[in-house]
């Protein structure tokens, strides 16, 4: 018995085979790619230029270099597409797992309790990344073919090099992995809940868009930093020249905190948990 | 706790309630190590919820269990590789093949070595005739050949016990023959099997023990030739002469149930074990009595079944 599979290396690519090899997951992360593709192609194909500042952040900047579709890609699909693909796979985990009956054999076999919600952890941290790579990616090749490439105009009005702005990509994608931390924690811990994976799906968006509601009331002001969806448009400040990483830091923080909290509560829930299905 | 040494599955007391339901009621199973154990009862008596805790995955409500000398689910880790399973019918992956679908099952043991994987995957498709369809999508697969798929991840590792729950459960009677003949062969290497099923014609043949269930509660438990030996044994007399065979049998003592069919009467008497009949029949000989059949015998293990759960299709509550 190799050292290796003590850790339960076998189980965490066995997890990531059996995630990307999965039709839905591909055509998930497909979708994510035709974000940037509609975004470039509608900007590309209107003859209104729009006025600085208008529509969403940098949809006016992407006509002009084609590396701003990435960005631009990233606010569209933070509210409610990126959350939707990540309720899917985080309220699959275990519900999924356990509606299928596959569950008992994992558990039998014996993969033991917190190794496998760990595994899944990692499986859904590994989906973000490759849905946060795919809406990069698909910007930028997308930019590349519409639009001008070049040096890239700032929020704070400076210019960096095309190979820097390699670097806020990959910055943005990562701020935007780390945001959705907190919302795979809730979506497993509800995950244990239920047998019904359709289910715990649906209420991992429906949390996400609430939070996102409260985060708009002002009212509510002195709960908004402590929402999971509080500063997941924060990324704009890593187009800052020098970059600011403070939301970075509080996102972080933040998403962490929920990690630790809703991982617990799923943690306690799974390892108690009689199995039926 | 010395007595649980020589059993593969022992429990003492172990209960299991679902609300205000008691499922499993203070029942102590005890396998031997090395027996084929039919554990028997009708759909709904609590079979299934028994080796849910046997293995681990649901709790007990009270009671101990030791599995494979192993407190549960305590000493999960140590005692569930030694243990393979095939619990409330086989479930995999349907958009993954057969192989895959093993590959995924073993992969999740923390003890299954990685370099002997496809090898062993091999063997336990080959024990259970599946090669052909190794790389076929499960969700392509019939029920018979999902249940031989389940059969074969119970058999990845080298195994000291083997849990099957209904494992002929969607066989036609040709594979339901193959299961049987798998559980002899690995019997015959001393592993420890215990198999459920709410037919007892399909496992009585293969069984060394078997323990009965109903109602959540087990009513027998032993080796075979002990239950055998519980059973009522029965004089029968078959006859068409109903009323001098009445007489006679009454002057012995017994008082027969009486039955007719296509003219004939069947008497059928209680008698202790080891019943000499020889004196009735020689006595029914001398009267003259026309007899078509006489004969002393043991109710079979059906009878019993029966007798213990009930017959039909009522769920005992």
């Amino acid at each position: 018995m190799s050292s290796s599979n003590r850790i339960g290396m076998s189980l965490i690519w066995s997890e990531l085979w059996v995630l990307f090899r999965r039709w839905r997951t591909l055509a998930m992360l497909g979708a994510i790619a035709l974000i940037p593709v509609f975004l470039a192609l509608a900007v590309y194909w209107s003859s209104d230029t729009l006025a600085p500042g208008e529509g969403p952040p940098f949809l006016d900047r992407v006509s002009q270099n084609g590396l701003f579709v990435g960005y631009t890609s990233t606010i569209l699909a933070l509210p409610l597409f990126l959350p939707l693909t990540i309720g899917v796979v985080a309220g699959d985990t275990i519900a999924g797992e356990a509606n299928q009956g596959t569950l008992r054999y994992l558990l039998i076999s014996p993969a033991g309790r917190i190794r496998l919600l760990i595994t899944k952890f990692i499986g859904a941290i590994a989906f973000v990344l490759a849905g946060t790579a795919t809406l990069m990616i698909a910007g930028a090749i997308i930019g590349a073919i519409l639009f001008p490439v070049g040096p890239v105009t700032l929020i704070s009005g400076d210019v960096i090099s095309v190979t820097e702005s390699v670097w806020r990509m990959v910055l943005v994608a990562s701020y935007t992995s780390v945001s959705m931390l907190g919302l795979i924690a809730i979506g497993m811990f509800i995950s244990t809940l239920t047998v019904v994976p359709v289910g715990a799906m649906a209420a991992t968006v429906v949390l996400s868009g609430v939070s996102q509601i409260l985060d708009n009331i002002p009212q509510l002001e002195p709960i908004h930093e402590f929402l999971f969806t509080h500063y997941w448009l924060g990324f704009v400040d890593l187009l800052r020249q020098p970059a600011d990483f403070s939301s970075f830091a509080s996102n972080a923080i933040l998403q962490l905190a929920y990690v630790v909290i809703f991982g617990a509560l799923a943690y306690s829930r799974f390892a108690t948990k009689d199995i039926l299905s | 706790m010395s007595s649980a040494d020589n059993y593969a599955v022992w429990t003492s007391e172990l209960t299991k309630q679902f609300g205000g339901q008691t499922a499993v009621n203070k029942i102590n199973l005890a396998v031997p190590k090395g027996s084929v154990f039919g554990f028997l009862g009708p759909n709904g008596s609590g079979k299934t919820t028994t080796i849910r805790m046997l293995l681990g995955l649901a709790d007990a409500t009270s009671g101990e269990i030791e599995l494979l000398g192993e407190q549960m689910p305590k000493n999960s880790e140590k005692a569930l590789p030694r243990v393979g399973a095939l619990v409330e019918g086989p479930a995999f992956y349907p958009y993954l093949s057969g192989r895959v679908n093993l590959r995924r099952l073993d992969s999740a043991s923390k003890t299954a070595d990685p370099k002997t994987r496809e090898e062993r995957i091999d063997k336990a498709l080959a024990k259970v005739g599946l090669m052909n369809a190794a790389n076929k999508k499960v969700h392509k697969y019939s029920l018979g050949m999902k249940q031989r798929l389940g059969i074969a991840n119970a058999l990845l590792q080298e195994r000291d016990l083997l849990v099957l729950d209904e494992p002929t459960n969607g066989l036609d009677p040709q594979g339901t023959r193959e299961v049987r003949n798998l559980i002899r062969s690995l019997s015959s290497d001393g592993t420890t099997i215990l198999v459920s099923s709410h037919l007892l014609s399909e496992i009585e043949q293969l069984c060394s023990h078997v323990a009965v269930m109903s109602a959540g509660q087990i009513v027998a438990q032993g080796s075979l030739p002990e239950l055998q030996a519980q059973n009522q044994t029965y004089l029968k007399v078959i006859t068409p002469d109903a009323e001098k065979t009445e007489k006679i049998l009454s002057e012995f003592g017994l008082s027969p149930t009486r039955e007719t069919k296509l003219g004939l009467e069947t008497f059928l008497s209680e008698v202790e074990q080891g019943f000499d009949g020889d004196e009735i029949l020689r006595k029914l000989l001398r009267s003259k009595v026309k007899i078509k059949a006489f004969a002393v015998e043991q109710a079979s293990l059906e009878d019993r079944f029966v007798d213990l759960t009930g017959e039909g299709f009522d769920v005992v509550q």
